[in-house]
């Protein structure tokens, strides 16, 4: 089983829209969405549930105001300012980190932990596969550890199936999330665009990929809005070493895909998008079987 | 003052608005870039920046002789940060949350404070705009602290402040708008854009905090946007169409309202909208 993980740092490049693709064309695969923070990949596979489940982590203080005497000493020893001082403590909405160090030194043990709901988490079944996918609770934190959950019922369910490929579809940026989408990739598809933000976010990410030693591939999107900037991104990947696996054209077949709820190549199978991403497809096919 | 500018989803132009509207604005005003992970709003506004400071977090560090291997650092610690291996406590500072509570319990005061880089703070000036700007260090994964210098750096100096958030709804969202004035929230005509929309709609319904909505490629998808908004009674104050002349000058780097300067009137009116 290969395990291929979708980012690219911007948000907005296509990532879901080229995981549903990849969904649609890549045989015996069991997906995951680790973008919980705003999980899309749904919208265009339309699951159906068969489980969900509560993702409970961490803790939050829960302060009792009848035995708070307001000393003030929690607030005090906070360091995330999540304890507001009126008459009595009071925890500020989506500030406590659930560190316990109030409740420790509360004089009137009037603080105690409650371990808290983050979110649920889904296994379903898609016409493509099964797909474990998630929805972060609102506003909540821990969105690393529910990825890393999704990620792990998702190898679970693809060593079950004895499926060929886990494809994830991955959060924006480089932080937490993104850290912890990356444990057990075998490859990572960077999808860019010609844009200075994009290059600019291609190199952050790249960079990450490179700290967790993890072979990479692009996938440029929209190419063709600035030609110029895809040559400058050819360029910076072969100056690395990192090889791009294809350049996808700007089509409106590919909002029109999202509209109707379907993956690119289901929608518009000879849209210019579309016969793109046969070739992206037949690219990192030929690279699984060449490792 | 403070507006924040966010989306949910990432790539649907919130530097593009943030940007504009800093360009946009006839008083003194400062343009944060919230996005710690993938800052942007530089290549846009192009600042000559001349100041630079390291945001570290204070991590523990165990002093091997007085240490005594008790474990009460250890015991305290909820994000698994310590481990005493023999007679010594050990920590891993990666996985540090900086909420002190070890330096708390030690009888034996054997922790010093240490430091971990989250990133750097960079501040300068474009044009008449102050900027300023955190960058994650690559592989660091705690943002919301690097974020919470970045603007009280910049509440500090005060004016009006423009928050360029990070997309998502989850804690790096949050420690951007909690507390501004006003939210833009940036949205498009598509299933996607609509569905990200109406989660962060969700953490500002639950922050209880004012916000509206700008359409980005408003003709690009099926108009579900802009009708679920008049639906549930948000403003929506602008709607851009796709064009592409504005993803070319977005390539390239170019504003929005130096592609299309008539647009500069409508994002000055929408700033004095909001801060009167």
């Amino acid at each position: 089983m290969k395990e291929l993980l979708i980012l690219s740092g911007k948000g907005g490049t296509g990532k879901t829209s080229i995981a549903g693709a990849l969904a649609m064309l890549l045989p015996e695969t069991v997906l995951a969405d680790c973008d919980v923070d705003a999980a899309d990949l749904h919208l265009l596979l339309s699951p159906q549930v068969r489980e969900e489940h509560a993702f409970w982590s961490g803790v939050e203080a829960v302060i009792d105001p009848i035995l708070c005497a307001g000393c003030g000493l929690c607030a005090d020893l906070c360091e995330f300012h999540a304890i507001r001082m009126e008459e009595k403590a009071e925890l500020k909405l989506f500030s406590c980190e659930g560190c316990g160090v109030c409740a420790r030194f509360c004089p009137e043990h009037a603080i105690r932990l409650q371990e808290k709901q983050c979110g649920v988490w889904f296994r379903s079944d898609t016409e493509y596969g099964p797909m474990v996918h998630a929805r972060l609770g609102i506003g909540e934190e821990n969105s690393g550890k529910l990825v890393s959950l999704v990620k792990k019922r998702a190898r679970e369910l693809a060593e079950v199936e004895k499926a060929s490929w886990l494809l994830v579809d991955g959060p924006p940026g480089i932080g937490c999330p993104v850290i912890a989408s990356f444990s057990g990739a075998d490859f990572v598809l960077l999808i860019t665009e010609p844009t200075l933000a994009g290059l600019h976010d291609l190199q952050r990410v790249a960079d990450l990929a490179r700290h967790f030693k993890v072979s990479v591939g692009v996938c440029i999107n929209k190419w063709d809005l600035h030609p110029g900037y895809s040559a400058d991104i050819e360029r910076l990947c072969r100056e690395q070493g990192i090889p791009v696996l294809a350049k996808i054209p700007f089509d409106r077949a590919v909002v029109w895909a999202v509209v109707a709820a379907m993956p690119l190549p289901k929608h518009a199978p000879n849209s210019p998008a579309a016969l793109a991403v046969y070739g992206l497809y037949e690219k990192i096919i030929s690279l699984a079987q060449g490792n | 003052m403070k507006i924040a500018v966010a989306s949910g989803k990432g790539g649907v132009g919130k530097t593009t608005i943030a940007v504009s509207l800093a360009l946009a604005a006839d008083i003194p005003v400062q343009y944060v870039d919230c996005d710690v992970e993938e800052p942007n709003g530089h290549i846009f506004l192009r600042p000559v920046l001349d100041q630079c400071r390291e945001i570290t977090l204070t991590v523990p560090e165990i002093i091997e002789e007085k240490c005594t291997g008790c474990g009460e650092c250890r015991d305290i610690c909820r994000f698994n940060a310590i481990t005493v291996f023999g007679v010594m406590a050990m920590a891993f500072n990666e996985l540090c949350h900086a909420c002190g509570g070890c330096f708390l319990v030690c009888p034996e005061a054997a922790l010093v404070r240490g430091k971990r880089l989250l990133g750097i703070l960079e501040t300068g000036q474009a044009g008449k705009i102050r900027f300023s700007h955190g960058i994650l260090r690559v592989g660091e994964a705690m943002s919301v602290p690097l974020i919470a210098a970045v603007r009280e750096a910049a509440e500090q100096e005060g004016g009006l402040i423009i928050l360029d958030a990070p997309p998502g709804t989850s804690c790096p969202l949050i420690a951007t708008i909690i507390g501004a004035d006003y939210t833009l929230l940036v949205s498009e005509e598509t299933p996607f854009g609509l569905h990200d929309l109406q989660l962060a709609v969700g953490v500002l319904r639950k922050l209880d905090q004012h916000f509206g909505v700008i359409i980005n490629r408003a003709d690009l998808g099926d108009g579900k946007t802009g009708q679920w908004c008049r639906r549930e009674n948000i403003p929506v104050h602008l709607e851009i169409p796709f064009e592409r002349g504005i993803a070319e000058g977005y390539a390239a780097g170019k504003p929005l309202i130096h592609c299309r300067p008539e647009l500069l009137p409508v994002f000055a009116s929408l700033l004095k909208e909001l801060t009167s």
